[in-house]
């Protein structure tokens, strides 16, 4: 069987499975990593939401043969560990200063999300809209939406710190 | 003339009320208290005013709530040797904060730090009977009372284990955040006290509820105690559980609604394809098992069935329109030319999925199985499944996890149901996962249901309002059938002859206005509940029942040219909605000049022992409503809500507004984007960018919740209560933006499909490989 490697949350692993498995499943069946959600497979629920170097990617599109060994893979579980301290990552925090999940199951696809919105317009050297709060595709059956929104906004002061 | 308001609105509540508890005997300090106290259900000396509709004095959180009673059973707070307290709630958490709510009733009652206080969901539990079921928004109303019983029995066995460590009277201590104090400044903690109280023997305890005592956690807002596991990932669901050799299990499904397997061709075949273990029949589809689910996708797009032909064949959303109509009872008043006002509506399926797919673990032996799933059914789903299996009840234990949503859906269990079969078959065992597809497609949806409505005016008064509500079918067999059989004796006169469905119905629907003769009633159109897979979603009845209503209302308000607040302040006959129906015109600054293409819409409704009322502005400017989002539908977009509630006591604000910003999210896709197409036998929507449930894009800019002060006591039900009245505000605003009255639902209902329909044969799309080149 084929060997993968890659770096997640901050480790290196390796796993033995078939050619073209999507990194989702790789992530939550075979390594037990299981913060990533599926909601529906199709890169299109965004519930799966994770990072690859630093940017959001969706897992449940890529098989695991397109990820190189020196690929940073990082999911909801090793956010927190991306900024210096013990703390919980600024935009956990607030998330919860918001109070934001509800039954919580999308949510760490939408926090995932939130982070790389916000690093790209600052990359880009502004501020977040309502337009690209609006173009955020992760959905929530729960309709926390206001919340995500508010959230968002004071993750993207607290992460200017 | 002055309008009675609330005729049957309770006499106020004694502030001291006295019940028993017990302490059970035996290791540990273990208090309990029956889960049948309190909830103060209409009894039969109510008496059942003629004119006023039933839910006014006797609703379906009554009836509910009387179902518990007789078979109700104890429920029991532990106290540990830290002096912490732990509960296993016998509800399902799904997302509605009732773990989090339950915990600020023990921490309230208790005085303890809401930190030190643990909720956990009770496994099945086959002696309460019906008292274990999630539904109706009947929580907290059910469970309020012996929750603090059990809490002040505690409380009270520790003062008087302290009153002896600490040399004191009982009544000359005190309490404070988990530690009990003398006169004299000495104090014990809850630990220590717990491991003196007498547990030699069970015995019965007196306690006191002291309503007057001022609360100091229940009624502020408090964030969820599990938040931190949600924005961590560590929160789990089914799907996440890690159970010995449970690998992934998913089933292939027929093209067709409910269709069958008749012949598996490939079987063999597939059974060889990278990571499969397993391929089976079973009576829903034909089963694989494998190492990831990724394998399950491609072994069940692999698979050549056979299917048989379902049990809509060829039909489409307009042959069940015309079984509705001719479905529909007679109204009796006739059209009377220019004193009739009347309305004939439409609402399409709609799925109730939720966003975590329907999954269970099932690991079935030789004589004996284990569940886990997100239940909120648990008693019935364990007896299912023992008969399914041949298996005496006792021997399926049936665990609830907590729920990724649920909105009605997970009073079905049938995950856990297919995935016991599935061990059966395999003799290994298998965490099943339902593809995204099969949920709109074969999962359950709201009933398709038409609402016809005529009101008579005369002279200045609206002498007689009809409405007749006609539904497919809706599935309400999870578990409370056998009870209804054993409660119709007991209901309020006049009910006992009817199905569940019309029980459903009556007990729910309230129209809070004085217009003189009011009738409300339901029709099924087809008694057999197996052709469409419906459930309860959200609110059942209330959200279509309440757009019907309310558009009505603003024509009748435009007839007597009147404006839509002040008509409804005129005409509703219930002082509850119109304290919301006021603050929530002031907080919306009702009457606002906005441009042309932008309206307000109002609406009200009263359920769940309180109520709601909603102000949108919505814009139905052409260049808001073509907007363009990639893959998305957009039109009409709410620009702000205010959303005002009195649920009674209000347990913890923030959660209720939680629970309004959800429900308004749901009733205004309901009323916009948000259905099932049937076409050719089955549902088209395969995905969520098919079923357009509210996104970031139809996101009201503004909302703003408020929690009012209530006269009540006692908290009414939250997790649906803000469906109706957001439904038809939006609706009644999209009437008044665009000049004309919407008669069918969602609104965009009949506009070209905005998707290209995914296969039937496979049923599950291909997975994607192009992930990487949306890396943002
Ligand atoms: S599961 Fe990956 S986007 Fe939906
Ligand atoms: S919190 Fe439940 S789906 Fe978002």
């Amino acid at each position: 069987m084929p060997r993968y490697s890659f770096q997640l949350n901050g480790e290196k692993v390796t796993v033995d499975v078939e050619r073209g498995v999507r990194l989702l499943w790789v992530l939550r069946d075979v390594l037990g990593v299981t913060g990533p959600k599926y909601g529906c497979g199709i890169n299109v629920c965004k519930a799966c939401t994770s990072h690859l170097n630093g940017k959001a990617f969706n897992p449940c599109a890529v098989p695991v043969e397109k990820i190189r060994p020196s690929d940073k893979v990082t999911t909801i579980e090793g956010l927190a560990d991306t900024v210096p301290g013990d703390d919980l990552h600024p935009m956990q925090e607030a998330w919860l200063e918001h109070d934001v999940a509800q039954c919580g199951y999308c949510q760490p696809g939408q926090i995932m999300t939130a982070v790389a919105l916000v690093k790209r317009v600052q990359r880009e050297g502004r501020a977040i809209t309502d337009a690209d709060l609006d173009a955020i595709r992760n959905v929530c059956r729960c309709g926390t939406y206001t919340r995500i929104r508010e959230a968002v906004r004071t993750g993207e002061r607290l992460m200017r710190r | 003339m002055p309008i009675p308001l609330d005729p049957a609105l309770p006499a106020p509540a004694p502030t001291r009320r006295t019940f028993l508890g017990y302490v059970i005997g035996g290791a540990g300090l273990l208090v309990a208290a029956d889960l049948g106290l309190g909830g103060s259900p209409a009894s039969a000396a109510v008496v059942l005013p003629s004119v006023p509709q039933i839910p006014e004095a006797y609703d379906l959180n009554d009836f509910l709530t009387q179902c518990a009673l007789p078979t109700s059973n104890l429920v029991a707070v532990r106290i540990d040797r830290e002096g912490d307290a732990h509960f296993a709630l016998p509800r399902m958490e799904v997302g509605q904060g009732i773990t989090t709510s339950t915990a600020m009733i023990l921490a309230e009652e208790l005085d303890l730090p809401l930190d030190r206080v643990h909720v956990t969901l009770a496994p099945a539990r086959p002696e309460l009977l019906f008292n274990q079921l999630t539904g109706g928004s009947n929580t907290t109303i059910s469970t309020y009372t012996p929750i603090r019983v059990a809490a002040a029995v505690a409380r009270q066995s520790l003062l008087e284990a302290a009153a002896i460590l600490l040399g004191a009277q009982v009544t000359g201590l005190t309490t404070k955040g988990g530690t009990i104090l003398d006169s004299l400044g000495s104090s014990v903690t809850y630990g220590q006290a717990a491991q003196k109280v007498d547990t030699s023997r069970t015995r019965e305890v007196k306690v006191t509820l002291d309503e007057s005592r001022e609360r100091t956690v229940v009624g502020t807002p408090q964030r969820r105690i599990d938040a931190l596991d949600a924005v961590t990932g560590r929160k789990t669901f089914a799907m996440d559980l890690k159970v010995r050799n449970a690998l992934p299990t998913m089933v292939c499904r027929a093209p067709a609604l409910n269709g069958k397997p008749v012949k598996v061709r490939n079987a063999a075949k597939v059974r060889k394809m990278p990571g499969v273990t397993h391929v089976g029949v079973v009576p829903t589809g034909v089963a694989v098992r494998a190492r990831t689910f990724g394998q399950c996708i491609d072994a069940v797009r692999a698979l050549d069935v056979q299917w048989s032909e379902g049990t809509v064949p060829g039909k489409k959303a307009d042959d069940v329109a015309r079984e509705l109509k001719a479905a529909e009872l007679p109204l009796a008043v006739p059209a009377l030319g220019a004193t009739t006002v009347e309305g004939s509506f439409t609402f399409h399926f709609r799925s109730g999925s939720a966003l975590e797919p329907n999954c269970a673990v099932a690991d079935v032996r030789q004589g004996s199985a284990r569940i886990w799933s997100g239940l909120k059914s648990p008693i019935d789903a364990q007896s299912k499944i023992a008969k399914l299996l041949g298996l005496p009840q006792s021997k399926v234990e049936v665990n609830v996890v907590t729920g990724g949503g649920s909105f009605g859906r997970k009073l079905f269990s049938d995950g856990a149901i297919e995935a016991a079969q599935i061990s059966k078959a395999f003799g290994v065992p298998v965490k099943l996962m339902w593809h995204r597809a099969d949920e709109p497609r074969q999962g359950r949806v709201h009933p398709m249901a038409t609402s016809r409505i005529r009101a008579t005016v005369v002279g200045d008064t609206v002498a007689t309002f009809e409405q007749r509500h006609t539904s497919v079918s809706c599935d309400f067999t999870h578990g409370l059938g056998e009870r209804i059989t054993a409660e119709v004796a007991s209901l309020p006169s006049g009910l006992g002859n009817l199905g569940f469905s019309e029980t459903v119905f009556l007990l729910t629907q309230e129209l809070p206005y004085n217009f003189g003769v009011v009738t409300q009633l339901l029709n099924e159109s087809n008694y057999d509940q197996s052709r469409f897979n419906t459930s309860s979603v959200r609110n059942i009845y209330s959200p279509d029942v309440r757009v019907a209503n309310e558009l009505v209302v603003d024509q009748l308000a435009a007839r007597f040219r009147t404006d839509p607040v002040e008509f409804r302040r005129t005409f509703t006959k219930s002082g509850v909605v119109r304290r919301v129906l006021d603050r929530a015109a002031e907080l919306g600054e009702w009457g606002r000049t906005l441009p042309k293409g932008v309206a307000q819409g109002i609406a009200i409704h009263k359920e769940y022992k309180g109520a709601t009322a909603v102000v949108v502005e919505l814009d139905c400017r052409p260049a808001t409503v073509n907007r363009k989002v990639r893959d998305a539908v957009t039109g009409p977009r709410v620009l702000r809500a205010t959303v005002v509630v009195d649920c009674g006591l209000a347990i913890n604000p923030l959660g209720i507004e939680a629970q309004m910003m959800g429900g308004f999210s749901d009733g205004m896709s309901q009323v916009l984007t948000y259905s099932n197409h049937l076409v050719d036998g089955h549902f088209l929507e395969a995905s969520w960018d098919n079923s357009a449930y509210t996104r970031q894009w139809n996101t009201p800019l503004e909302f703003r919740c408020e929690v009012m002060e209530s006269e009540s006591t006692e908290p009414g039900g939250i997790g649906e209560a803000g469906v109706a009245a957001s439904a038809a505000a939006v609706a009644c605003a999209y009437a008044r933006a665009t000049g004309t009255m919407p008669t069918e639902f969602p609104v965009n209902f009949r506009q070209p499909l905005h998707f290209t329909p995914k296969s039937f044969v496979p049923p599950v799309p291909a997975s994607p490989t192009n992930g990487l080149t949306f890396v943002s």
